[in-house]
């Protein structure tokens, strides 16, 4: 039984995405049309968590109305047609980043994903370990390396993983623009590496980084590749196998879909040789009062009953994503971006982080506003209707390097209009005068 | 007045750039060795990133001097420099009572009134109980400081 499918047109990828049809776009997302503090809203903070469309929510509704049963067990019609459902998503899911069926295991999130990836090495690192689960074992000796643009997510697993292991945790520098420093890059990816776990977009700079060139280089040396493609699969067009990473996780919160769904794409082979993370029901073969075989991947990763009506409502938001064009997704939220670090480097006081206006980045801008707090800076925002990130953005190690605490983040998405923008660089400018900071 | 402008009242404006007692050497952030009459804390809001470490001399179950270090928000330092300007003086259970009074006023969801003849200068940060996610930046020296006191004996 298929998904639900929607109504949004296809448009033809040649044609580029522009505020007429961005405006079409946002009749699908009720929540656009809220007030905040009396001010219609202006929603930048689709870089934390981004908003649904009707047909992910109808999708989601769909299969409680008509479907709702557990999934991978029972004969009855209904169990049928959850685990149709369930497994259809998967499909769906997987052919958007590339991966074969497979190759996508269900996790709540990206933080999930990263943790089951994580333990399951850290799981082949103990006990008796033989065969193709070798290859992820660590031990004194190995290193694991990460780099300085880290979300915690993809850094704090890999801290405990080398803390249970013995092995060393290393990470490769950025430049001041918040670009990674590949000559370090080179220099650190050697015999020692194992794992090489990096960001594909900075949930902060917006840097993205040369995914397939860092995959070719670890992979000289023999390293697993894990791509945090959290910030890169809801923006811009994800093919895991073309970028040749081992693994990928995502989370469909920040793509259109509800909170409690994310991804694991691995390479199927090493999928099948992993040791299980968490362990239980439906995924095993034979089960004694002993020991437990396991079934093959995805199942061997998904055990207990599965986030199955928020699988149903990701594959809706990766069709929304997939018909609007990923590509015109990407070119209009990079054209947005643009237009916010031009607009902030104009603004006396503002130090934009990241790359400078003209060099690419994703549709988002991290910010400092001279003798304001980011959290002042987020108030007066809100009190504009405008909602924007601020704090340190799970990013305590770059916002560090970059000489702050903090920071304000404005995030965009295939729903943003080019009049919000420049709204929110409205009420930037008028920051500093507000707090009567000198010289404003 | 908007919502904002009761958040951003101009004596928060004023106090979160004026940071009175906000004196702590560096080499006392550690907080080592301290004699009995003295008390430091150390507070973060990783939430924001909002901290302070503030410490609390006492003379004969007097304030005799408050002196802190920190960062943060307009919120967080102003209400650090009013209180700062209060305590010194007070007795340790004064201290605790204008604490408790603070506490109760910014946990009101701004149902509560501050009484400026308790309060004092303090009552402009009345406005904060109305922003839940800010109440913490307001509360942030004010903690450092209960917990610094009951340090001392």
């Amino acid at each position: 039984m298929p998904v639900a499918s929607h109504a949004h047109p296809i448009h033809p990828s040649a044609q580029a995405l522009g505020d007429d049809e961005v405006l079409r776009i946002r009749n699908d997302f009720p929540i656009l049309e809220t007030e905040v503090n009396g001010q219609p809203l202006v929603y930048l903070d689709s870089g934390a968590t981004s908003q649904n469309p009707l047909s992910v929510m109808e999708a989601e509704q769909e299969y409680y109305e008509q479907r709702n049963s557990a999934v991978h067990r029972g004969a009855h019609t209904l169990a049928v047609a959850a685990t149709d459902v369930f497994e259809d998503a998967r499909s769906t899911v997987a052919a958007f980043i590339g991966a074969d069926d497979n190759e996508l295991v269900w996790t709540q999130n990206a933080t999930a994903g990263l943790n089951l990836i994580a333990y399951s090495f850290g799981n082949a690192s103990v006990g008796k370990i033989s065969g193709a689960a070798q290859k992820f074992a660590l031990a004194v000796g190995d290193e694991v390396l990460v780099t300085e643009m880290e979300h915690h997510a993809n850094l704090i697993p890999w801290q405990e993983l080398c803390r249970r292991t013995g092995a060393t945790l290393r990470f490769i520098p950025i430049h001041d623009d918040g670009t990674l420093d590949m000559d370090a890059a080179a220099a650190l990816i050697g015999a020692k590496t194992k794992v090489l776990a990096f960001t594909h977009v900075s949930n902060v700079t917006g840097v993205i980084n040369p995914v397939a060139q860092l995959s070719a280089m670890a992979h000289e040396v023999d390293a697993l590749v894990v791509l945090d493609a959290c910030q890169s699969a809801p923006h811009l067009p994800l093919d895991v196998k073309a970028l040749d990473v081992d693994f990928a996780v995502f989370s469909g919160h920040k793509m259109l879909a509800p909170t409690g769904i994310g991804g694991v794409y691995g390479r199927a082979e090493l999928l099948d040789a992993m040791p299980p993370f968490l362990t239980g029901g439906s995924m095993i073969t034979t089960v004694t009062m002993e020991e437990a075989g396991y079934l093959p991947a995805p199942q061997r990763f998904e055990a207990g009953t599965q986030p199955i009506s928020q699988a149903a409502a990701l594959a809706a938001a990766t069709n929304y994503l997939r018909e609007t064009g990923m590509e015109r997704i990407h070119e209009w939220e990079a054209a947005l971006g643009q237009r916010m670090v031009r607009g902030l480097e104009a603004i006396e006081g503002i130090r934009v982080l990241g790359p400078a206006s003209g060099i690419p980045r994703a549709g988002l801008a991290s910010f400092e506003v001279e003798g304001v707090h980011a959290h002042d800076v987020g108030q007066y925002l809100d009190a504009a209707g405008i909602a924007v990130r601020v704090g340190h953005h799970c990013a305590q190690p770059l916002h560090r390097r970059l000489g702050l605490n903090a920071s304000t983040r404005a995030s965009t998405y295939l729903y943003n209009t080019t009049a919000e923008v420049d709204a929110f660089l409205a009420a930037v400018a008028g920051v500093r005068g507000y707090f009567g900071v000198n010289g404003a | 007045m908007s919502s904002l402008d009761s958040l951003y009242q101009q004596i928060i404006l004023e106090q979160s750039k004026a940071r009175y007692g906000a004196d702590l050497p560096n080499e006392h952030l550690q907080g080592l060795h301290l004699p009995e009459n003295v008390g430091q804390c150390h507070q973060l809001n990783p939430v924001c990133g909002d901290e302070i470490t503030l410490r609390l001399e006492t003379a004969d179950d007097v304030v005799s001097g408050i002196h802190w270090a920190g960062d943060g928000c307009a919120i967080s330092m102003a209400s650090a420099s009013i209180l700062s300007e209060m305590v010194v003086g007070l007795e340790r259970a004064e201290v605790h009572s204008l604490i408790e009074s603070f506490r109760e006023v910014m946990r009101s969801r701004g149902k509560l009134q501050a009484d400026e003849e308790i309060l004092g200068d303090a009552a402009a940060l009345s406005g904060v109980s109305k922003f839940p996610a800010r109440v913490k930046c307001a509360m942030l020296a004010w903690v450092a400081a209960e917990d610094a006191l009951n340090q001392t004996s």
